[in-house]
């Protein structure tokens, strides 16, 4: 759980220098331009921690998340697996290794199979052991995920929406992965099937030695589940840092007013006034200098030229000119 | 002072093959101007039918009842489809969840915002192109003016909710119904629109209910509390009452399923309400949560339970006593 005890064995998942570029459209006559979704990620996620993802709608979360999983080509960096660059495996080999648990349960399931069938098509897949020994195994990981053994001829409407998110849970370990990538796996649940999930999802991950990468933006959850933090704005890495330290002290203008924006169901404080302009800004036309600088409450004039560079204090990073001493020496 | 909206023992019935829904189980409440309703629940336990129903907005099948829907004195049992009209989107007007699908994309925002304006009031269209940028500046939009030639589709989530919201107050309603105002929006942009919708009521004097299934909403925006379980109220009090003192069963176990930041404890397994809703098709006995109740006996299962108010708008829909109930919050907290 703490660095210290795993910066010998390289990590789990790495990501260096990770670009994904898209080329937009602008018009029927004007020439496509350059939108960066991911500009620049380097990340590591060490066996058994959890991290936690957290960013506005659009700041490229989802797209990070498809690179891992190999469904999205990265335009520049590379992905590592145990060290190991993914341009060296196969789509099949990496999910072997990595696998997702999308946010809607209502679309991720085919309508038309039977739960066994869901849970049974990545072990036909990739070919694992014998097809005789699938039905136990599929069952052996329904239990596990809470599901009873009589909806495994059960078809996804004849589920609850928690059941389905435990389907699609049972479906993604059932190869037993090393990375679990989960995109919002709790925020089309009710409050009550929340919280199971969330606790299932704990659970099975000191059970079967998981490490997951948690996409969400909800902070409270996150804060309750992740073991680091990174959090994400147009595209960059702003803050990254263990999750105490991040909600205790954070250091990023941009977290701040995330952490902000938190209602927490304490009545008599109010709604509060995270102080950020309502515009996110085009990502097809950054703003020059910090990204942030357009709803930054601190903003200083060199923010408004200069992209702040990454700056290490006490193992946490953040790109913020604020915390740059030798900046602010000069 | 009589109550903007006072609704007593209102029911929402849908027939279906297999028998009828009771979508809505007669519930009563009422909003004064300046205040905030908050009807807090899980999805399906008949919240945004109560908003439709109040509306008039219900699909056809369905069957409204109720011994008392009085908005301002208006019976609005009684009120014919033009007096409706009249009142809808004029004095009491909605705030839907999803801005993307509720605005119309074949029509500029400009036309959408002036058209309820021009329907229900006497002014030309000047005046209601004057009133829409306005509202649009009110509600934080920066380029009022120019926006109102623009479509949906041009405008982020966020201003569209502005847009939702401005439209809504076109006509200075007296009632604003939000259902689930900022569901679909970044935390961000959540804080910005509630603090901009709370700062509207109170200029405005407006009653607002406010429906949602975010306790974290609910604690932060909401003068009084309604908890709607299975078509009923379960628990209905003031913000502090039910927050601090959760008396019925399923508030409790709802408070504890929410991690709280400095409150629970990083890693440690959340509460959890086990079980489902039960089906509200057909007959229903006894208490409608009894089935995922960690107290539940006997009685439960076969007993109507009524709401027992303990003091004048601070009730709570349980079998168990006083006594018990507060030593099961005391084990909540």
């Amino acid at each position: 759980m703490s660095p210290t005890t795993t910066s010998a064995t390289p990590p789990v998942l790495e990501t260096r220098d990770l670009h994904c570029t898209f080329q937009v459209r602008q018009g029927m006559f004007k020439p496509k331009k350059p939108l960066h979704a991911v500009n620049g990620i380097s990340l590591k996620v060490h066996k058994g921690e959890v991290l936690g993802l957290v960013g506005e709608s659009g700041c490229g979360k989802s797209t990070f998340a498809r690179i891992l999983l190999g469904l999205q080509k990265a335009t520049a960096g590379d992905v590592r697996i145990d060290g190991h660059a993914t341009t060296d495996f196969t789509r099949k080999q990496i999910s072997r290794r990595i696998q997702p648990i999308f946010q809607d349960p209502y679309s991720s399931l085919n309508p038309r199979k039977t739960i066994g069938t869901i849970i049974t098509l990545p072990l036909s897949v990739h070919g694992v052991g014998d097809p005789s020994s699938w039905r136990g195994t599929v069952e052996k990981m329904m239990d596990l995920c809470g599901l009873p053994k009589r909806v495994y001829d059960s078809f996804p409407n004849q589920l609850s929406g928690g059941q389905r998110q435990r389907v699609a849970i049972a479906r993604a370990l059932v190869m037993r992965p090393e990375v679990v990538i989960c995109d919002e796996p709790t925020s089309a649940l009710d409050v009550s099937v929340q919280s199971q999930i969330l606790n299932l999802l704990q659970d099975l991950r000191a059970e079967l030695g998981l490490t997951y990468v948690l996409i969400s933006h909800n902070l409270a959850v996150v804060e309750h589940m992740a073991t680091s933090v990174a959090v994400m704005y147009l595209g960059r890495i702003v803050e990254q840092t263990d999750t105490d330290t991040l909600f205790r002290a954070p250091k990023h203008p941009y977290t701040e007013a995330l952490l902000a924006s938190v209602l927490t169901p304490e009545p008599g404080k109010g709604v509060p006034d995270a102080q950020l302009g309502a515009t996110f800004p085009n990502p097809i036309n950054p703003p020059p200098g910090c990204t942030f600088h357009t709803r930054c409450p601190k903003v200083m004039d060199v923010c408004r030229q200069i992209a702040p560079r990454e700056i290490t204090i006490d193992g946490s990073t953040v790109e913020c000119h604020l915390h740059d001493r030798q900046l602010n020496a000069a | 002072m009589a109550a903007l909206l006072e609704v007593e023992n209102l029911r929402v019935d849908i027939p279906l093959g297999a028998g009828d829904l009771h979508a809505v189980r007669g519930i009563s409440f009422h909003v004064d101007r300046g205040e905030t309703l908050c009807i807090v629940g899980e999805s399906g336990c008949g919240k945004s039918l109560t908003s439709l129903s109040l509306m008039g907005l219900l699909p056809p099948k369905a069957v409204r009842q109720a011994d008392k829907l009085f908005f301002d004195g208006i019976d609005l049992t009684q009120a014919s489809q033009g007096k409706m009209s009249d009142i809808r989107g004029n004095r009491m007007a909605m705030i839907f969840q999803e801005p993307m699908t509720s605005l119309n994309p074949a029509y500029t925002i400009g036309n959408q915002l002036e058209e309820a304006l021009l329907r229900h009031q006497k002014v030309s269209g000047k005046e209601a192109r004057e009133r829409a940028i306005h509202l649009l500046e009110k509600v934080g939009i920066t380029g009022a003016a120019s926006r109102l030639g623009q479509y949906p589709h041009q405008l982020s989530g966020g201003l569209r909710q502005r847009v939702m919201i401005a439209m809504a107050l076109m006509c200075g309603p007296e009632l604003i119904l939000a259902d689930e105002p900022t569901t679909a929006l970044d935390v961000t942009i959540q804080a910005q629109i509630l603090h901009l919708m709370i700062e509207l009521q109170k200029e405005f004097g407006m009653g607002m209910i406010l429906i949602t299934h975010d306790l974290g909403i609910v604690a932060r925006v909401a003068d009084r509390v309604a908890v709607m379980y299975a078509g009923q109220i379960v628990e209905s009090g003031t913000v502090n009452e039910v927050f601090d003192n959760p008396m019925h069963p399923y508030t409790q176990g709802l408070l504890r399923c929410i991690p709280v930041p400095g409150k629970t404890r990083r890693g440690e397994p959340l509460g959890s309400i086990p079980g489902i809703v039960p089906s509200l098709i057909g007959k229903i006995e006894g208490c409608a949560f009894a089935n995922r109740c960690r107290y539940t006996f006997q009685d439960c299962l076969t007993t109507d339970v009524p709401l027992a108010e303990t003091s004048p708008g601070r009730g709570y829909r349980c079998l168990l006593s006083d006594q018990q109930c507060l030593e099961n919050a005391k084990e909540v907290a």
